[in-house]
């Protein structure tokens, strides 16, 4: 007569008897499924990839040097148009310098200025954010402030701005993007943390003895980089935009350095006689500008589990 | 002619080749008038399997059935508008979190009237005064005060009282309430559950209700289905299911209210966990955790057998001898 | 109601004071002399010299001079344009227009066709109408605007002739100005073609500043959509069976107009930085052409006020936005 009632599991676990056909998968694996299910991520990180490459073998690439100027060939259309040349593939600008060469220079400009802005202004602006979390009393709200001002400004604004104190050219260029994007920076880092700041592991780890510093480092920070991650995506491509509105409107790099911006600023006159002018620099800011955001976008979805399933 | 017929209802989640069973062949009937309750653990496929009834359930879902027929009609080949004319006037339905299932940018009083306008195309005065009178069935105190009222500004138990309101408002055949008293405070649940089973009397509607309270279910319902990661295990008459349950999960169940372990020293469970998308046994699905599983159990999926009212699911269903005779914590074992 | 816009108000003035401060350092972090910046001169007699110094105020501590600036705002005194010697304020107020107008357009433009672009999206998600709006969103807000201006102009300009090339209206009208919207005006002034030609500089511009925003509308429709599309109470409303129409452009864009109001908000920053390309594209007179045109000229004080000025503007969106949100979501106001 059992006082127990009749079911209790005496029969072992078979794992035979379980369907494991299926088998959930590891998280960097989800990650990676779930990135390259989108089609568009992945063409999108080819494209940079190929960039990237490149640029950085732009010298050896290249059929010319950017300056060389070829006084016989003022304004050659590209060579599949009428009267282009092979020797030009995407055609010469007003003073006989091959496009394609220029283009591949400037992409070594283009994301020179995206990485140096985007590290010079992540780093600090992701320790300031940390900072304005674990203390948010004081470093908190003097920090916010100074924030919520810089954010009164629309980037590009507030970039000009920078490069009307400080001159043009490339360096206050990107110097000037640097201070632009701190601001998301700053609050992305200050809003991760605060919700991270409340979670078991880091009452935890508190009570294990971590100091500030380790805290917010080695315990919080690792928890927050999803989103710094795809805004430094996002950041690197708008750094390129802003960067490429400076050179177009003559206060960021200047001529005759290859940056695509100062290039358009230059082909404004030739709309009428020199289509190609105009067209070639611009499209290969939208197409790199895209295939950022796209990555960030791909990014994005594969890091962040409960956003995957809305978009 | 029963008034919901269902039959070998299946839906399904996820990639194509390797999908998720909500609900697995899932076959019961619903009589007018009659109180049918459904319960489950959480993942069991009940709330599921309503949603689809209603035609709530969207991609990547997909619904299939063998039957599906509401009051003559077959919802499985219906045109959309058809259905939509059905949907809160003849079938309603009421959710567990009433807070939420209310739009929060509108009153409470545009959210009545839409139905009303709709189903029951009363405009102006007409429209006010019933819904007004809708609010006063549902004993909402100054009701006419709240049909100003935003949601947010109610109470759980006001806005399940919004919700059943909104469901009854045209007379319904069907009522469906899907765990309505879960979300609130254990005074307002006895409120509630009284207001549905009064406004059910009175209506004389069908109800399926939906919960993982036995004790409300033995009060309540007429007849009471058990589910079990999405198979139906057993279904029968009240008293007797609960007298002489015949499937080894709903035996488990009723061993589990606290009340059946008086004097003992612990609370009885039953061990395991409802296998999910990536542990779903190849035979029955309760047999890893069954006591009375064997060999068959572990290699076949038993089919739903008929034993007089009920119908159970397993290959060998407990209290098939003579009645009376029944097994639980308190008597003899015939094991 | 006033309770809650006076609180939003008050958490805006801080800012607002941050941003004089930034403002009036501006001149300060310039690299070279104050005195010389601000009177514009390579080099100046000494005389000359100590008298601008004690005008402009600079022979006082800092702080005094802040004070100074601030009790100058207050009256309105912006300071006068080293280059035209007009106080900045008025030449502001007679551009301003110029570009109030195209901007404005321009959100239209963004509205009407971003938010049902972006109601298409979500309710068509994973299908093919879902990934063309979202790839012209994507193209949209990845564009260099300065760009994409050269390139309309060169075909509808340029190559059609449908469209001209710059300016608000053709030269052979003389429009007095009354508001110093040219629609308004040209319609007031009764002059035959007038208002057409206005119309049609505003087409390109308007697109073309329009651009981003028509992007980020779109974009940010569609994720809220499909987030309110989720909750439960749109099961309510499927459930109740209301038509799909009526589910979605009623009980869905209802909650999900909320985050997009504000972002239409937001998207003020956006025109006004935009509007500094497109008026230099365009040759279009208004305040961003004059804000680029001062810096190449350093004609400091006008970028001094220039950027004051529009922050001031945004800051004070911002707060219209905010006051705005209450007033569409009933649980913002009645809370706290």
């Amino acid at each position: 007569m059992p006082s127990e009632p009749a079911m209790n599991t005496s029969l072992p676990l078979d794992l035979e008897s379980i369907d494991s056909s299926s088998v959930p998968p590891s998280p960097l694996r989800e990650i990676w499924t779930s990135f390259s299910a989108s089609r568009g991520a992945l063409i999108a990180a080819a494209f940079f990839l190929l960039l990237v490459i490149s640029a950085i073998l732009a010298p050896w690439i290249a059929p010319y040097a950017p300056a060389e100027q070829f006084r016989d060939f003022f304004l050659t259309p590209p060579a599949w148009a009428h009267g282009g040349s092979v020797r030009f593939l995407l055609g010469t600008d007003e003073v006989g310098r091959d496009i394609l060469s220029r283009l591949l220079h400037g992409a070594r400009l283009s994301l020179m200025i995206g990485l140096v802005s985007v590290l010079i202004s992540l780093i600090p602006g992701v320790a300031l954010g940390l900072a304005a979390a674990f203390y948010p009393r004081f470093a908190g709200t003097a920090i916010m402030r100074a924030i919520d001002i810089m954010m009164a400004l629309p980037s590009l604004l507030l970039a000009v701005a920078v490069v009307a104190v400080l001159g043009p050219g490339l360096v206050n260029t990107m110097i000037a993007i640097a201070i632009v994007s701190l601001p998301s920076y700053v609050r992305l880092a200050r809003a991760s943390a605060m919700s991270e700041l409340p979670r078991d592991y880091v009452v935890a780890s508190r009570l294990a003895g971590a100091g500030q510093l380790r805290l917010m480092f080695n315990t919080v920070l690792p928890n927050c980089m999803a989103p710094i991650i795809v805004q430094a995506t996002l950041g690197f491509s708008s750094a390129i935009l802003d960067a490429a509105a400076l050179g177009f409107l003559g206060l960021g790099a200047q001529p005759p350095m290859p940056e695509w911006g100062t290039m358009l600023a230059s082909a404004r006159d030739y709309i009428e006689r020199a289509w190609w002018v105009v067209t070639m620099p611009g499209l290969a800011i939208l197409l790199t500008v895209i295939a950022l955001n796209l990555l960030g976008d791909g990014l994005r979805d594969a890091l962040d589990p409960r956003l995957k399933k809305l978009a | 002619m029963s008034l919901l017929d269902v039959q070998n209802l299946t839906v399904e989640f996820g990639r194509a080749d390797q999908p998720f069973r909500a609900v697995d062949a899932l076959s019961f009937s619903v009589e007018p008038g009659e109180i049918l309750g459904i319960v489950g653990e959480s993942g069991s496929g009940k709330s599921v399997t309503q949603l689809a009834l209603m035609g709530l359930i969207e991609e990547p879902g997909r619904v299939r059935a063998d039957r599906l027929v509401f009051d003559g009609k077959d919802l499985l080949t219906l045109p959309a508008s058809e259905k939509r004319k059905i949907l809160g006037c003849d079938i309603a339905m009421i959710f567990q979190d009433a807070l939420t299932s209310l739009n929060p940018a509108f009153t409470v009083g545009y959210q009545l009237e839409e139905t009303l306008k709709l189903h029951a195309g009363l405009r102006g005065a007409a429209l006010h005064a019933r819904a007004l009178e809708l609010l006063e069935l549902v004993e909402i105190p100054a009701a006419k005060s709240r049909l100003r009222a935003f949601p947010h500004q109610l109470s759980g138990g006001m806005c399940q009282r919004v919700m059943i309101a909104m469901a009854i408002a045209c007379n319904p055949k069907l009522l469906i309430a899907d765990e309505p008293t879960t979300a609130l405070d254990v005074t307002v649940q006895a409120q509630i559950m009284e207001l549905l089973v009064n406004l059910q009397k009175q209506q004389g509607m069908a109800l399926i209700l939906i919960t993982h309270d036995l004790a409300v279910v033995a009060e309540v319902a007429h007849r009471v289905a058990v589910m079990y990661a999405g198979q139906l295990v057993e279904s029968n008459r009240v008293p007797t299911l609960f007298e002489q349950p015949h499937h080894p999960y709903t035996e488990a169940l009723l061993a589990s209210i606290p009340e059946h372990s008086k004097g003992a020293a612990r609370l009885s469970t039953l061990a395991g966990v409802v296998p999910g998308q990536y542990d779903r046994p190849k035979g029955c699905l309760l047999s890893p955790r069954c006591a009375y599983a064997n060999e068959r159990c572990i290699r076949e999926v038993p089919g739903v057998d008929d034993i007089g009212q009920a119908q159970v699911r397993c290959f060998m269903p407990l209290n098939t001898q003579a009645p009376g005779f029944s097994m639980g914590s308190n008597s003899e074992s015939a094991v | 109601m006033f309770q809650f816009i006076f609180r939003r108000f008050l958490v805006v003035v801080p800012t607002f004071i941050g941003v004089t401060l930034l403002a009036f350092a501006l001149i300060h972090m310039i690299p070279g002399d104050p005195v010389l910046i601000l009177v514009g001169e390579r080099r100046l007699d000494p005389v000359f010299y100590q008298q601008a110094l004690h005008r402009l105020g600079l022979d006082m501590p800092l702080w005094q001079q802040y004070l100074v600036y601030l009790s100058k705002l207050v009256r309105l005194d912006l300071g006068n344009s080293i280059v035209t010697h007009e106080p900045v304020l008025r030449e502001f107020l007679t551009l301003f227009p110029a570009t109030l107008e195209l901007s404005f357009c321009a959100l239209l433009f963004a509205i009407v066709v971003g938010l049902p672009a972006g109601i298409l999206a979500a309710v068509k998600r994973g299908k093919p109408t879902d990934h063309v709006v979202m790839g012209g969103a994507l193209a949209g807000y990845s564009m260099p605007i300065f760009w994409w201006g050269l390139i309309l102009i060169m075909v509808f300009s340029v190559y059609l002739g449908w469209t001209p090339v710059s300016g608000r209206i053709s030269l052979e009208f003389d429009i007095p100005p009354v508001t110093g919207l040219m629609l308004i005006d040209t319609l007031l002034s009764g002059d035959e073609g007038a208002f057409a030609s206005a119309v049609s500089h505003l087409i390109l511009p308007s697109i073309v500043l329009g651009t981003i925003p028509l992007a980020v509308i779109a974009r940010m429709t569609r994720s809220s959509m499909l987030e309110v599309l989720r909750e439960d109470y749109v099961r309510t409303a499927r459930a109740k069976g209301l038509s799909p129409a009526r589910v979605v452009l009623v009980h869905a864009l209802r909650n999900a107009l909320m985050p997009v109001v504000t972002i239409i908000g937001l998207q003020v920053g956006t025109l006004l930085a935009g509007a500094v390309l497109t008026e230099t594209i365009f040759s279009w007179p208004g305040i961003g052409k004059w804000l680029i045109d001062s810096i190449s000229r350093r004609d400091y004080p006008v970028v001094q006020s220039g950027i004051l000025l529009v922050a001031t503007m945004i800051i004070g969106v911002n707060l219209l936005v905010d006051v705005l949100y209450g007033v569409i979501n009933p649980r913002v106001r009645h809370a706290k």
